[in-house]
């Protein structure tokens, strides 16, 4: 580590005032302190009196290592619902996992060639450091996409949310909604054909010669896209294979989605470490959950073949499409989510709400999570608002009886 | 003011859409292809020249107290004969527009050119402000409209653009940019560009 270290503190004048490489100081100062803890722990006016190692660059880390449960999931995913659907059972693990992470791979590097980039040169612009808020939009991105999603397509669909969501506002930390979540919404209202449908969740490719070609008349729509498509009242959702999925196989997320959104089981594990790290705010989380069986079990009450999805319980409400991803690594976003703790009860409760209503009650979007959050990002500052006014005029309150 | 500043200052210094932000309604629903938003714009131009005319012809016998409502009858007048030379002759154009031709009535842009110019100055000035003030639309309706043609649609006027080879090696036209909210986004983009270029426009 220490031969690193060296590196870095040789080629350092370079980059300095005066340095030939100073056009690219913000790079390297980028990469110095993500890689080792900046030398200046806070202003130097002395304003503010903060002792702690952790900064955004460490929180967005392991925000990184929570999603990895479920990114190697969503790889052997990938693998194993491309095997199903060929019909062979007999590959190996490796194998699975192989495909997957091959088919993944463009992906991850094309998202964050395209925000980095964007991020790099707006830093240089406007003369101020790095911010690391790609850090984790570049691997969420290509999570919450199907697994094949045209590469160009996700370049300007990165580039146009990471400009005009993210540094037209200001940059890291002054976003209104949610980056990677804008990007998906970009993509699915730019490109429908590419992002439903009963063709794009399951990976046809063939990565460097793995897999085969899927034949022509195959059918691989995620459960939320099967049931959009019955009337109920016993749903009938197969996997790709044409075998029924159990609430077990959803709950492990041995099914077509998103490329890391399919494993509950995953997305709980990184909960848990967004939670043990107290990165996650613990009151969204539960209250997204609760708003969602609340409305998934007020939609139960009410079912009516004129609304397919409401014939499922609650509970398959919170395993089916990207629910669970949503509550645990969307809603959480600290920069967009309702900053008082009431703030965040309510918050949290109305996108669970908010995203059964829209999968349920509106037969065009089989699944509402994403947009439930982005209309949620809108209100988050309005919440706010109204929850430190209504502080204030209770304390108002107390002050004037006592006088 | 000199009639030559008059003229010209809409097109880019005092620009109705991008400089004053108005007439944004209209803007967002046209101009999904370029044709209709080139004709919605001329019928502006038509209208708002006409109109500004016609209340600086009047402006000194115009009562105060109910001069919004006569300007509203002038434009409403002239509304009516654009819609009607429309459906004679450009049928299918005015039927795209459907009721947006009908709206250039609520026009912030023309209420604001009547009551800003036309009530206080000379016919003849009233008439190159009208038409700067349209034309100045006009600008941003055709830079909006070609954008959105050509990356939702792939054509401009109707004529493919975009060639059919592209498509086959995997291009797909961007269906955002028929929906009227990607019509902000470019108007956006047209107003960063357009005050990077004039700085004396940029807020502090």
């Amino acid at each position: 580590m220490s031969a690193l270290r060296n590196y870095l503190n040789r080629i350092k004048p370079q980059f300095e005032q005066g340095g030939k490489l100073h056009a690219f100081h913000s790079v390297f100062d980028g990469m110095e302190t993500f890689l080792y803890t900046p030398r200046t722990t806070s202003a130097p006016s002395g304003a503010v009196h903060i002792h702690d190692s952790i900064d955004s660059k460490r929180t967005m880390i392991i925000v990184v290592c929570a999603l990895m449960p479920c990114f190697f999931f969503g790889m052997y995913n990938t693998g194993y619902q491309h095997m199903l659907a060929l019909g062979q059972t007999s590959a190996s693990f490796w194998s699975l996992l192989l495909y997957g992470f091959l088919t993944v791979l463009p992906r991850v590097v094309t998202a964050y060639i395209v925000g980095l980039g964007i991020e790099f040169t707006f830093a240089q612009i406007k003369k101020e450091e790095i911010q690391e808020g790609f850090l984790v939009t570049g691997i969420l991105v290509p999570m919450i996409c199907p697994p094949e999603i045209p590469l160009w397509m996700l370049a300007v669909a990165v580039a146009f949310s990471v400009i005009f969501v993210k540094e037209v506002f200001g940059g890291t930390g002054y976003n209104v909604l949610n980056v990677a979540l804008v990007t998906r919404a970009f993509l699915f209202f730019a490109y429908p054909a590419q992002m439903s449908g009963d063709k794009v969740y399951v990976a046809s490719g063939t990565p460097f010669g793995m897999g085969e070609h899927l034949p022509d008349g195959f059918a691989g729509a995620t459960p939320l896209g099967q049931i959009a498509t019955q009337s109920g009242p016993v749903l009938d959702i197969v996997g790709v294979n044409g075998a029924p999925v159990d609430t077990w196989q959803a709950f492990l997320g041995l099914i077509p989605g998103s490329f890391g959104e399919t494993s509950t089981l995953c997305i709980l594990i990184g909960a848990a470490i967004l939670l043990a790290f107290g990165i996650a705010s613990w009151r969204i989380i539960v209250s997204v959950v609760a708003g969602g069986l609340l409305m998934g079990w007020i939609a139960n009450m009410c079912a009516t073949p004129l609304y397919p999805a409401s014939f499922l319980t609650s509970l398959d409400q919170l395993l089916f499409g990207g629910f669970a991803f949503a509550a645990v690594f969307m809603a959480t976003d600290p920069v967009t989510a309702a900053r008082t703790n009431t703030g965040k009860y309510i918050y949290g409760f109305l996108i669970g709400v908010i995203a059964v209503i829209i999968r349920t009650y509106n037969n065009g979007y089989p699944e509402g999570a994403m947009l439930a959050v982005l209309l949620m990002n809108c209100f988050a500052p309005l919440i706010d608002y109204c929850v430190v006014q209504a502080n204030m005029r209770r304390r108002t309150a107390r002050l004037t009886v006592k006088n | 003011m000199s009639n030559k500043s008059v003229f010209f200052n809409p097109f880019s210094k005092n620009n109705p859409v991008v400089v004053q932000i108005l007439g944004i309604c209209s803007v967002l629903a046209v101009t999904a292809k370029l044709e209709p938003a080139l004709v919605m714009g001329l019928s502006v131009i038509a209208v708002l020249a006409f109109s500004n005319v016609i209340i600086s012809l009047i402006r000194n016998t115009i009562p105060t107290n109910i001069r919004i409502i006569v300007q509203l009858v002038v434009v409403a007048g002239l509304v009516v004969i654009v819609s009607q030379l429309l459906e004679a002759f450009a049928y299918d154009v005015s039927k795209q527009l459907s009721v947006f031709i009908g709206l250039i009535i609520t026009n912030c842009i023309l209420m604001g050119r009547l009551e800003a110019f036309a009530m206080a100055n000379r016919p003849w000035a009233s008439f190159l402000d009208g038409l700067g003030n349209g034309i100045g639309y006009t600008i941003i309706l055709v830079i909006v409209g070609f954008f959105r043609e050509l990356l939702g649609s792939g054509t401009l006027f109707g004529f493919q653009i975009v060639p059919q080879c592209v498509y086959e090696m995997g291009y797909v036209n961007n269906g955002l940019m028929i929906l009227p909210p990607m019509a902000l986004i470019v108007v956006a983009c047209i107003i960063w560009v357009h005050r990077s270029f004039n700085k004396d426009l940029q807020e502090k």
